[in-house]
């Protein structure tokens, strides 16, 4: 293997590792935003994800115990945003921008004590026999358990989208919630329970910065990434397959660039970091017909509130 | 037994003064433990952590009113964010949802340092170049809103998610600015580029305590006033907003409206930039706005996109930013207290209204409800 090999070879690695925060909330916003919530406060649910992880694990040393912490931070930032957008019917981009302003500035306030701390961490583990696979190897099976178990996540969540009964009720939900209305579905009871448990995964996204990517806490540690997972969630139409192409791509990108000034290519870091935001422009420009965005499945009553009294 | 929601269908004499005072009160509740419970964080006993926390409080609302530095901080810092809202209000009203003013605020301020250190440096005269760089600004802002514009009226493109990915590639460009072709060469290394000349600055009154750009947004506001009741183009995107269906019946175009309005309001978002780099910053560097674009959609919903109610609260939210950034000097508060505290408020002030027009009961299964 060549140096270039070498190079591939680790860029892959790496993008598959820094995707998985941005897999994480990706799919758990598509849960909310299947039933038809708008989320933009993915960067605040976040950032309680990583805290509240964080502290977990400084204080018990039990990363599982950590884990379901953070979910539960991000769950309870997530009922707020069920309570203000499904039950008040208040303005869905306003609540989630409050939501990402209440996440990174509560963290800020409460993380000023763990700053500068460690704690206990996911650490990379090589898996047997599946690990010493030349390439493959390297690419796949060296990660710590949290990326397996966001990769593993989207086979389920295909699955359960697509596949099952409650996912095609969510899906009718998102759609066409009169219609779904009528069918018997309560559009407000799944709106709210999946504001909630997407809140919870998006949640975990924050918690791998915290926990296996670094083992550490810093104000606004998520940097942006959360912005990035809203433009990913369209990018992939909401599909959780094409949000792992994505996540993957859109970590490549990231890592690409660390990779490329490691190796003294010069190339500019501002426009590496640009180029997601960019190509999310793009293919907004590229699938905005009506035709295309049926194509795209964007759920047509996204950011719609609803009320069973009023027509529309 | 059920939890029901239901109408009111009158709400009660005095609930335009106790909601919103209710609120206020709810909000700042929970404002306090949120802090008391930081301090509890910095290993002080609970006493302490307590009265600190009132203190800081106390501190934070009373900055615009406790001493006229502290007023005058206020009105420097209400003037970005009134801008900013004030654009954001005009594209709200019709329901295009510009929350790009972070970006196109960067936009501005770029376009006004381009304009004082790179177009005309030349220009000694500072009512030529004023009014030059407050014109910079408006284009800066009205360019980066001119995509979402277009894409809104041509392609149907939603505009939040293009305006949203917008401000970072204009933080990332203003980032490659300072750090590559527009970096000072006498300024040591730091990000950031050389000074606007003296023509470029605002002049300033009080004693240097307040820059003369603060009428802008006075101005702005009336202006907007007027044209919102006077104009055609008031009555116009009155209709837009109130019943997008009904203006498609009067022949007049939804999108064009809206991407009009998203124009405007990006060209008063840059404004606020080129007028934050002429009158505070006089000079481009990274992290100039510290969120003045966010913190303003905050401001433009809790004014109801009035733009007198929009000075207001920008003037408090303002107070809040100086009060904090004093508390941070002295008493080791993070920054990142204002937008708590703002989030808070939001909720609760959106919450409490939306409640009041509920009363919840329980409802027995099978009875029908009943409005009343």
């Amino acid at each position: 293997m060549g140096e270039t090999g070498v190079f591939l070879v680790s860029v892959l690695g790496a993008a598959i590792q820094s995707g998985t925060p941005l897999l994480f909330a990706v799919l758990g916003t598509i849960l909310v935003e299947r039933s038809g919530v708008m989320n933009l406060g993915l960067e605040g649910l976040m950032l309680v994800g990583a805290l509240a992880g964080f502290a977990a694990a400084s204080v018990t040393s039990n990363l599982l115990l950590a884990i379901l912490f953070a979910m539960m931070a991000g769950a309870l930032l997530g009922l707020l945003h069920a309570l203000f957008c499904v039950v008040l019917r208040i303005n869905q981009v306003v609540s989630g921008l409050a939501i990402t302003l209440l996440g990174s500035g509560i963290t800020g306030l409460w993380g000023t004590r763990f700053a500068g701390t460690t704690a206990a961490r996911f650490v990379p583990v090589k898996l047997p026999l599946l690990g010493d696979i030349p390439v493959l190897g390297q690419i796949f099976f060296g990660h710590d358990v949290l990326v397996y178990v966001a990769l593993g996540l989207v086979p389920l969540l295909w699955f359960f989208l697509y596949r099952t009964r409650f996912g095609m009720n969510l899906r009718a939900v998102g759609e066409e919630p009169r219609a779904a209305d009528s069918r018997g579905i309560d559009v407000y009871r799944v709106r709210f329970l999946y504001t909630i448990g997407g809140s919870a995964i998006t949640a975990l996204g924050g918690a791998y910065l915290s926990l296996a990517a670094n083992s550490l806490w810093m104000d606004n540690l998520t940097a942006g990434r959360g912005w990035i997972a809203i433009a990913l969630a369209l990018f992939a139409g909401w599909d959780p397959v094409k949000a792992l192409l994505g996540a993957t791509l859109f970590g490549g990108i990231s890592a690409l660039g660390f990779h490329l000034q490691a190796f003294g290519v010069p190339v500019s870091p501002y426009l590496l970091k640009m180029l997601p935001y960019l190509l999310t422009i793009g293919v907004l420009a590229l699938t905005s017909s009506e035709r295309s965005r049926r194509k795209l499945g964007t759920p047509s009553s996204l950011g719609i509130p609803y009320s069973r009294e009023e027509r529309m | 037994m059920k939890l029901q929601l239901e109408k009111r269908l009158r709400l009660p004499r005095f609930a335009w003064f106790t909601v919103p005072l209710y609120s206020l009160a709810f909000a700042f509740g929970v404002m306090f433990f949120v802090l008391a419970f930081f301090y509890l964080g910095q290993e002080q006993a609970a006493g302490t952590a307590f009265s600190r926390s009132g203190f800081a409080l106390v501190s934070l609302l009373s900055t615009p009113f406790s001493s006229w530095f502290g007023f005058f901080g206020s009105l420097t810092h209400m003037v970005p964010l009134a801008l900013v809202a004030l654009g954001l209000s005009v594209a709200y009203r019709v329901k295009a949802w510009n929350i790009g003013g972070e970006g196109q605020m960067y936009l501005g301020a770029m376009a006004a340092t381009w304009g004082a250190l790179f177009l005309f440096p030349g220009v000694s005269r500072p009512w030529v170049m004023l009014p030059l760089l407050c014109a910079m600004g408006l284009a800066g802002g009205a360019f980066w809103a001119l995509l979402p514009a277009l894409m809104k009226a041509f392609l149907r493109t939603d505009e939040i998610v293009v305006t949203l990915m917008l401000n970072y590639v204009a933080l990332f460009w203003a980032d490659f600015l300072v750090n590559g072709p527009w970096k000072n060469p006498a300024g040591f290394g730091f990000p950031g580029t050389a000074s606007f000349g003296v023509s470029a600055r605002f002049p300033t009154v009080f004693g240097g305590q307040l820059h003369t750009g603060f009428f802008l947004p006075l101005l702005v506001a009336v202006l907007l006033l007027l044209l919102q009741q006077k104009s055609a183009w008031g009555f116009r995107s009155r209709i837009v907003g109130d019943n997008p269906l009904a203006a498609r019946y009067a022949g007049i175009s939804v999108r064009r409206t809206g991407a009009m309005a998203l124009l405007a309001s990006g060209a008063l978002s840059g404004l606020a930039g080129a007028v934050q780099m002429m009158g505070v910053q006089h000079s481009f560097q990274q992290g100039f706005s510290s969120g003045y674009g966010y913190t303003a959609i905050i401001v433009a919903w809790l004014a109801r996109l009035n733009p007198l109610g929009i000075l207001l609260v920008s003037f408090l939210f303002g107070g809040m930013q100086m009060g904090n950034s004093s508390l941070q000097m002295f008493h080791g508060v993070p920054s990142a207290l204002t937008p708590t505290l703002q989030a808070l408020l939001l909720f609760s002030l959106l919450g409490g209204e939306s409640l009041s027009r509920f009363r919840i009961r329980w409802k027995k299964p099978g009875e029908v409800a009943d409005h009343g």
